[in-house]
């Protein structure tokens, strides 16, 4: 990219710098901090100049946006075309009061919709299970039947807005009740978009939302990739996660490297399934979490795009432009919300989600002040949604492509960030694979250590938070937060024992021994058993215990 | 690193000077560790047995493995909005099984209206968001002796 001879002079006046003006001004004034580092714990240097980047190709390595390496982007317009999505994930109590949400959120500008279940739904039991007791309504919206779905998405086109479902265990039963939704609707499949997260392997990991083990829950996933690429061509299969490794405690390149293993597993599980790789490399997409460390973040989307374009065609032989392009939906990061002062959080967020653009992103969700506290009032997650809106329309960062290319720095980072991810992929490799290296425990340990470490750095005032062990206020003022009334769950157990009242019994019985007859073969794709179960008004309970007892349940290995 | 579920993290020394001993559990169905996990780390490192129940324990398993290894006190973390059932529910379970003397505390996304309310029920302390560890393993040390 620089002129050979050039580069030889900058290092060369760079050095003489050093000796002549920095030194001298360091014996006067010493640094703030020996060392300085991301929040990561990445060694940042005083100044980038452009003598390491003597091997970066232009063409090669930074190109131009929508081409291959697609480190600008992946679109050639980005913002300037269409801005990224705004997509608030939301719900709480009742379908009622979530679909409420949704509408409120559309109102206010919002551009697609995200769906939070419930402890019971993401972990596959009904509301009237005893394991869902407190529980029903509390982090998300209780969805046991279609009975739920039809009330989430009532009055809401599934044909216009698209929805994503943060769902992994019991992806696929949820997909089959909004497929079936979206029919009642009178939509055919091939017109419903959205996504489904349906990423288990970093439920193993980080986000501990899973039912059964590995790999009857890849045969899950891999029906999905083949039944979506047949029937539902704009559905998105499958969310690769690395925000909520992120969330556990993870480095910013951990993250990376263990997302980027993660959606290597699944090409490689579609391939194996007999899938061609084009047919369902394009509908997956990933999912990142925005943190505290500015530029560190934006160099982690761009050389995420650049390792997942080169892994899709040079390793997976992916021929179509579409297997190669990785699209992106960002959150801000939760675990970064302090609970005191809680009004700074929305700076916090407002920084994070910048980044998020910068990087390149699809979709954004900002976070609400309170989220540290409980689910967010309407009014916090208004100030969220204006965050983006603010970022959009006011900063001016969307007028052009990927300000932040040709940086010093952030060209060195993102070299940096793909040089070490890639070692952490080689490593998984070497150990058969993600599904091998879970097993091991492998991924679970690098996570828990640097959570504990970056702790560690907290308590010792190495790393400072602002509110929590610095500029520290003697009285607060309580911010209002949102209840969820303790009715919901009974009102929900009455609502899913009368959907089993109601329904043909008969059929609901056939469903259910269809699917576990289906569950004893790999010849039989899933997703059409369950499609007609959710028809039939089988609750998710039902089907999660139906492939419970063929498939098997997977237990925390409670490693600290 | 360590452990498998069950398994005492620390050796366990003779009964005279024993240890103190530490349930920490993570009840419900809630599946944030990263908590649980660092205190649980801490503790063990200033020479605390811990024992780690994992994930998605029913009030019953957690009651169940704090009897058969006899803790001291037991350290839930719940940042599922569930607490209001699960603190008094395996306090009920504690107290059926005359393990009334276990110290109960615990830590996650707790409102500040509901600890009032969980305390009078029983639950020792409440540690909320921001707490250094520091903080929870002075507790523990000052608080909690090896019961008889």
């Amino acid at each position: 990219m620089y002129d050979r001879k050039k580069l030889a002079g900058i290092a060369t006046r760079r050095k003489k710098w050093n000796d002549e003006t920095l030194a001298p001004s360091l014996r006067k004034s010493p640094q703030r901090l020996d060392r300085f580092s991301t929040v990561s714990d990445e060694e940042i240097d005083l100044l980038y100049s452009p003598d390491p980047l003597s091997n970066l190709d232009y063409e090669e390595d930074l190109g131009y946006p929508g081409r291959y390496p697609y480190t600008r982007g992946v679109q050639p317009t980005m913002y300037r075309g269409r801005l990224w999505t705004m997509r608030q994930f939301a719900g709480f109590g009742s379908a009622e009061d979530t679909n409420a949400r949704f509408k409120f959120l559309l109102a206010q500008g919002q551009t697609g919709l995200s769906t939070a279940f419930h402890f019971p739904t993401l972990m596959g039991y009904d509301s009237d299970s005893p394991r869902a007791r407190g529980e029903v309504g509390m982090c998300g919206v209780a969805v046991d039947s279609l009975k739920d779905m039809e009330i989430l998405f009532d009055g809401i086109p599934l044909d216009k807005v698209t929805t994503s479902m943060t769902i992994n265990g019991p992806a696929a039963m949820v997909f089959a009740m909004y497929l079936a939704v979206a029919e009642k609707q009178g939509v055919p499949f091939h017109k419903v978009g959205g996504t489904i997260q349906n990423d288990i392997l970093k439920e193993y990991i980080a986000q501990h939302a899973w039912i059964f083990p590995p790999e009857p829950s890849m045969r899950i996933i891999t029906d999905v990739l083949a039944y979506c690429a047949d029937n539902v061509p704009k559905w998105n299969t499958i969310s690769i996660s690395g925000y909520h490794i992120r969330e556990a405690g993870s480095t910013a390149v951990q993250e990376l490297a263990f997302t980027i293993a993660d959606g290597i597993a699944y090409v490689q599980a579609g391939i194996d399934a007999g899938i061609p790789v084009d047919k369902f490399a394009p509908r997956l997409s990933y999912f990142f979490n925005a943190h505290m460390d500015f530029f560190e973040e934006i160099a982690k989307y761009r050389a995420a795009r650049r390792m997942w374009a080169r892994i899709m065609r040079e390793r997976f032989h992916a021929r179509d432009e579409n297997s190669w392009k990785l699209r992106f939906h960002t959150q801000t990061a939760g675990c970064t919300l302090t609970a005191q002062q809680p009004m700074n959080n929305v700076v916090r967020v407002a920084l994070q989600a910048l980044s998020g653009v910068l990087g390149g992103t699809q979709s954004l969700h900002t976070n609400s002040m309170d989220e540290t506290l409980a689910l967010p009032t309407e009014q916090a997650v208004t100030v969220a949604l204006r965050t983006q809106q603010i970022i959009a329309e006011e900063s001016g960062v969307a007028n052009t492509v990927d300000p932040m290319g040709g940086s010093f720095f952030v060209e060195q980072l993102t070299n940096g960030m793909e040089e070490k991810a890639m070692e952490y992929i080689r490593k998984i490799d070497e150990m058969g694979g993600m599904v091998a290296a879970i097993k091991q425990g492998y991924p679970q340990r690098e996570v828990a250590d640097a959570a504990f470490h970056f702790q560690r750095l907290v308590d010792a005032g190495k790393k400072r938070i602002v509110g929590l062990n610095a500029y520290r206020s003697q009285e607060e003022a309580p911010i209002p937060l949102l209840k969820i009334d303790e009715r919901v769950e009974k009102r929900q157990v009455e609502r899913t024992k009368e959907v089993r009242r109601k329904r043909n019994a008969k059929k609901a019985r056939a469903c259910l021994s269809a699917l576990r007859e289906g569950s004893l073969t790999t010849n039989v794709n899933l997703m059409p058993l369950l499609v007609d179960a959710a028809r039939a008004y089988v609750t998710l309970g039902e089907m999660c215990d139906t492939l419970r007892e063929t498939m098997g349940v997977y237990t925390d290995p409670a490693m600290f | 690193m360590a452990t498998a579920k069950g398994n005492r993290a620390a050796a366990p020394t003779k009964k005279a000077a024993r240890k103190v001993r530490i349930l920490v559990g993570k009840p419900g169905l809630d599946g944030h560790d990263r908590g649980a996990k660092i205190i649980a780390r801490a503790l063990r490192d200033a020479g605390v047995e811990v024992i780690y129940t994992g994930l998605h324990q029913t009030p019953e398993m957690i009651v169940s493995a704090a009897a058969q290894e006899d803790v001291d006190g037991i350290g839930l973390s719940i940042l599922s909005g569930a607490h209001n059932y699960l603190f008094p529910r395996i306090i009920q379970l504690l107290r059926e099984k005359k393990m009334g003397d276990v110290v109960l505390f615990g830590g996650g996304i707790i409102p500040d209206d509901d600890i009032p309310k969980l305390k009078k029920k029983g639950v020792d302390r409440m540690f909320t968001p921001g707490t250094p560890i520091q903080e929870i393993v002075d507790y523990v040390n000052e608080r909690i002796r090896p019961r008889k």
